[in-house]
């Protein structure tokens, strides 16, 4: 299983040419629900005008070059490392999952388009990624799913309670489940392969067409914040925030410890 | 001055939910970001606002000291111990207050199962858990003498 294309085994029973078809689709439902998640919910106008009024009220011009610094540590510190999550193992969750989302999408494409039927042989670290990253993304999702989500740690609810927020979630650890027990059952020639392929399936073709009611769209909209509050900070705006306290030195541990009772 | 989040900044991380004393500071089931489900029973402790890792909530500030535009905004540095305010009014006047939050350095308060608990002889006694130590004199409580009792200060 480790060493084997699924997708080339599976070329016997669907063709390349499908599979490659498929493909596409989810990448054009992705591209087209985040576009209409955008325009329903005004989030573009949102950030634009938030933008625009920062600009006006800041007190230092945020110039192109500075913009492209921010955009580069925004993308370095947020989007790579997630630095954003304050709980450190809400974090480790989030980066297993999003790595192992990212090589498993990966190599599921350059092996659907560049290693399709057994005639070309596929590179044996290919399908280990892809197996890698399917169990990142299990590792990091239950892990989120059973004991992170403030749902479940903070206020209490079972783990078992569905509501449209865990959309997103649960479709991404079906697909990827779903995905590795079917590798698993191919490769063993079990009867049941092609019960798992369809459930498969419908579980990935739910994740990549629910997204403008999901939270698939969430990895565009995070960055952008993110950017717009490191902005917010650079032109001296920083969201109406207070500045930074300037003289610590008389509150806090510093502060003489009172006498009365 | 209840509290409401800005659903941009919010990473759902439940810090609110944990803190607040009045438990309406919930998860959102649509997007899972936290929400207050009851402004009216809001409280206005602000604890859920100064929590917040994220600095996404805000008061919604009274409309008799600041209607339309105002902002009402807290940051708190832990390492500096303090917890600062920035009043924005809708003519621009802007207020900004800084205040310790607590005389002990961070973390350096134990949670009540920390300690041990009390003995039998503890329990009978008319002080209460950790006194006199928490109440932070040397030598136990002052005594008032009768003479002392019109002085107003010991």
């Amino acid at each position: 299983m480790f060493a084997s294309n699924p997708f080339a085994e599976l070329s016997g029973l669907v063709s390349p040419a499908l599979m490659q078809a498929y493909v596409v689709i989810m990448i054009i439902l992705v591209a087209g629900g985040t576009i209409y998640d955008v325009l329903h919910k005004r989030s573009a106008k949102y950030f634009f005008d938030n933008w625009r009024n920062s600009q006006s009220k800041g007190t230092h011009q945020v110039g192109g070059a500075e913009l492209t610094s921010l955009a580069v540590q925004t993308a370095m510190s947020e989007v790579l490392t997630s630095s954003e999550f304050c709980n450190p193992h809400r974090r480790a969750a989030h980066l297993l999952t999003m790595y192992g989302f990212i090589l498993y999408v990966l190599t599921t494409v350059i092996m659907v388009f560049g290693y399709p039927t057994p005639a070309t042989s596929t590179p044996t670290i290919l399908p280990t990624l892809w197996t890698i990253g399917a169990l990142s993304v299990c590792a990091g999702g239950y892990w989120f799913w059973f004991f992170i989500r403030a749902d479940v740690a903070a206020e209490g609810n079972s783990p078992f309670r569905l509501i449209r927020a865990d959309l997103f979630i649960v479709s991404l650890l079906a697909s990827v489940t779903l995905g590795l027990i079917w590798a698993f059952l191919q490769s063993n020639g079990s009867s049941w392969t092609t019960v798992f392929l369809a459930l498969y399936l419908i579980a990935t073709t739910v994740l990549f067409g629910s997204v403008p009611w999901s939270k698939f769209s969430h990895m565009f909209f995070k960055p952008a914040a993110a950017l717009q509050k490191r902005v917010s900070e650079a032109d001296g705006t920083r969201r109406n925030l207070p500045p930074p306290a300037d003289k610590p030195e008389i509150f806090g541990s510093a502060r003489r410890q009172p006498r009365h009772y | 001055m209840p509290t409401f989040v800005y659903m941009t900044s919010c990473d759902g991380c439940g810090h609110c939910v944990d803190i607040c004393p009045s438990d309406i500071m919930h998860i959102d089931k649509t997007y899972r970001r936290a929400y207050n489900i009851e402004p009216n029973m809001c409280w206005e402790c602000y604890s859920c606002v100064k929590a917040c890792p994220q600095n996404a909530i805000d008061c919604r500030g009274y409309a008799d000291f600041a209607p339309l535009g105002h902002s009402v905004r807290t940051l708190r540095e832990e390492e500096k111990g303090t917890i600062s305010w920035k009043i924005k009014f809708r003519d621009g006047t802007e207020k900004n207050f800084v205040s310790p939050i607590r005389t002990t350095p961070w973390g350096s308060i134990k949670s009540p199962s920390d300690y041990a608990l009390p003995s039998q002889e503890a329990l009978k006694s008319q002080e209460l858990a950790h006194e006199p130590e928490a109440l932070n004199i040397e030598g136990g409580l002052p005594a008032l003498t009768r003479d002392q009792l019109k002085q107003g200060v010991v």
